[in-house]
């Protein structure tokens, strides 16, 4: 059996598994993950494939949000259309922030999606339509297509599930296409990239423009699950909870990111009584996995069993996204 | 007394003042996250929480001990650097061989545990420092007050200083040559790894120093690190982080340009450095003063 069958056969028991899970678990808490796993699944499809750091996902999380909520409550538009329109918002958002944060590398592109992304925040604290500090409350979860009754959490729980499918999926196809390859070559070499005669800026913003826009689509169902959009999901706050539930599962790994959200989803809902120290142990959690395990679990997973499948064999496939530093 | 389209001198300058101050802490933090980066080629995010600590150590100096401002503006900023070398030392020393975003992913996990901690012990509203030079002289177009003329002028005595030390002195010619070759300079038997450790401790303790300065002006709360911290990534965006006497000049003319918007258009202060940071990428991607690629 290859890597990408057994890739594919884990992803496809973890997805019968989420089949049965809601009733077991509280749907709510999974649909919860489930936005996470996919904010977290766009997001790494930036860090783990392009090897590009930004530190301003917020943006699209939280302005996906509300517009969405906005389209929904104040205009009265269907469930799927306002989805829709927050993921539109979204990509031309990342279109517009992409053009400007792809024109320096590194830590400077952290610092520039930062900013841009703070600059959003203020416009959504003045702007009338977000409501301030109040957000939009009480967003109705109108039928979808008119026919199913998503008041009902189980039904919500299924058409998440299929939202998260559907953008996982993209994200699957794009990170395995010749276009993922390309963006790879990217990571690993931009220079060459460059000289094999690949247009580098213009793969580079196509993917932030998918990675902003899938981030979009998670805040808006993230909207509809909690019939509310706030500022908290555009403050930078949010920005360094995706970077740290993707590090921790597991950078430029595919299914590392929502193992990495399931984890610190469930971490806030046992901390949530504790205040501040969700803040610390978030910290600590950052310390220890850059310090001990940069692969991260899904990562360390991988590289075990690859270890355990070919002893003395070859095994130079490396799942750490950033594993050496370039040359000066 | 004349008006300049319809704003009273006095709004005028009471908010250039205000801009210059902002500019100084944009400046000496700017300075400090310059100084790390070319040494240590990290960027410390942690930067925000080191000035939001500065500020605490030097109310809790006030307050526990009764040590004044004049005192606590020479040992806080030691104190402070003292815990950025035990965190170079434990942490970041072990970093200097991967990706410089695992640096940037630690320093960020610091700063949350920083300000987690002191958010749990002393809440999220402001606690007051009192003002150590009470007073101020009217200059008949503006009032200004004595501290703030004094937080001015020392901010901007200790980026000079920080400049000449850096770019005219011999500690300053080793600590750009370890920039460039580290190897090589540590052939020569300089102890290179003791002066990444110094240099991230001098950095931080700018951010310290910049945070004892901010205690009497503003109030002193675990929240004030990390919105200024922001700002200043985007300062730093502007300005490059080539030059010391580029980070300089760029916090301090951005401090003034912000306060200028709060005249004239107090709505964009918030995101006029955000719009000078676009305008530049736009126009010259490498900063104002960097160097291309």
């Amino acid at each position: 059996m290859t890597s990408k069958n057994l890739e594919l056969l884990t992803i496809a028991g973890l997805f019968a598994l989420l089949l049965i899970a809601p009733f077991a678990v509280y749907p709510v808490f999974l649909m919860k993950v489930l936005c996470f796993a996919l904010f977290a699944s766009a997001f790494n499809l930036l860090i783990g494939y392009v090897g590009l750091l930004s530190f301003g996902h917020a943006m699209f999380f939280g302005m996906s949000a509300y517009v969405t909520a906005h389209a929904v409550k104040e205009w009265g538009w269907p469930t799927e259309l306002g989805l829709l329109a927050g993921t539109a918002i979204a990509a031309v958002l990342a279109l517009v922030t992409g053009m400007l944060a792809i024109r320096r590398q590194g830590i400077y592109f952290a610092m520039v999606t930062l900013a841009l992304s703070q600059m959003v925040y203020f416009f959504c604290l003045q702007a009338p339509f977000t409501h301030g500090e109040d957000g939009i409350q009480g967003v109705p979860r109108r039928p979808l297509f008119g026919l199913i009754d998503l008041t009902i959490d189980l039904n919500m729980y299924y058409f998440v599930l299929a939202i998260f499918a559907l953008g996982f999926a993209i994200i699957y196809r794009t990170i395995h296409s010749p276009f993922g390859q390309v963006l790879k070559a990217i990571r690993e070499n931009e220079q060459r990239a460059i000289s094999l005669g690949y247009n580098v800026d213009q793969y580079k913003l196509v993917a932030f423009v998918i990675s902003g826009a899938l981030a979009g689509l998670a805040g808006s169902t993230k909207a509809m699950v909690f019939q509310l959009a706030s500022l908290t999901d555009a403050a930078w706050q949010m920005s360094g909870e995706v970077v740290l539930m993707t590090l921790l599962g597991g950078l430029g790994t595919v299914l590392g990111p929502a193992v990495g959200a399931a984890v610190i989803i469930t971490m806030q809902n046992y901390l949530k009584g504790l205040g501040d120290w969700v803040l610390v142990a978030q910290g600590v959690i950052f310390v220890i996995t850059v310090l001990v395990f940069r692969r991260g679990i899904v990562g360390e997973i991988g590289a075990f069993v690859a270890k355990m499948r070919d002893r003395g064999h070859k095994s130079d496939e490396k799942p750490e996204a950033l594993s050496s530093a370039p040359p000066h | 007394m004349f008006e300049l389209l319809g704003v009273s001198p006095q709004a005028l300058f009471g908010q250039l003042l205000l801009g210059v101050i902002n500019g100084s802490f944009y400046a000496l933090l700017s300075l400090g996250l310059a100084v790390i980066f070319g040494m240590l080629n990290v960027i410390n995010f942690a930067h925000g929480a080191q000035y939001m600590m500065g500020a605490f150590v030097a109310w809790m100096c006030l307050n526990y001990a009764g040590v004044p401002f004049w005192l606590a503006l020479l040992i806080v900023p030691l104190i402070v650097g003292g815990t950025g070398i035990i965190i170079e030392k434990l942490f970041l020393s072990r970093l200097y061989h991967v990706d410089h975003l695992y640096g940037l992913l630690l320093t960020f996990g610091l700063a949350l545990i920083i300000e987690g901690l002191f958010r749990h012990q002393y809440g999220v509203s402001g606690l007051p420092y009192p003002n150590p030079l009470p007073g101020g002289v009217n200059l008949g177009f503006m009032f200004l007050p004595y501290y703030r003329a004094f937080a001015v002028v020392f901010s901007l005595a200790v980026c000079l200083g920080t400049w000449y030390a850096i770019e005219r002195t011999k500690l300053g010619s080793y600590l750009r040559a370890a920039t460039e070759r580290p190897e090589l300079v540590q052939a020569f038997g300089i102890n290179v790894p003791r002066m990444l450790s110094l240099t991230y401790g001098f950095g931080v303790a700018l951010a310290g120093l910049a945070g004892v300065l901010a205690a009497p002006i503003y109030s002193v709360t675990p929240l004030m690190g990390s919105s200024l911290i922001i700002v200043v990534f985007a300062v730093v965006v502007i300005g490059g982080m080539g030059s010391i006497m580029g980070s300089i000049l760029t916090g301090f003319g951005l401090g003034l340009v912000e306060g200028l918007t709060k005249v004239f258009y107090p709505q964009a202060s918030n995101v006029v450095i955000f719009v000078i940071m676009v305008i530049v990428l736009l126009a010259r991607p490498q900063g104002l003063f960097g160097t291309p690629k």
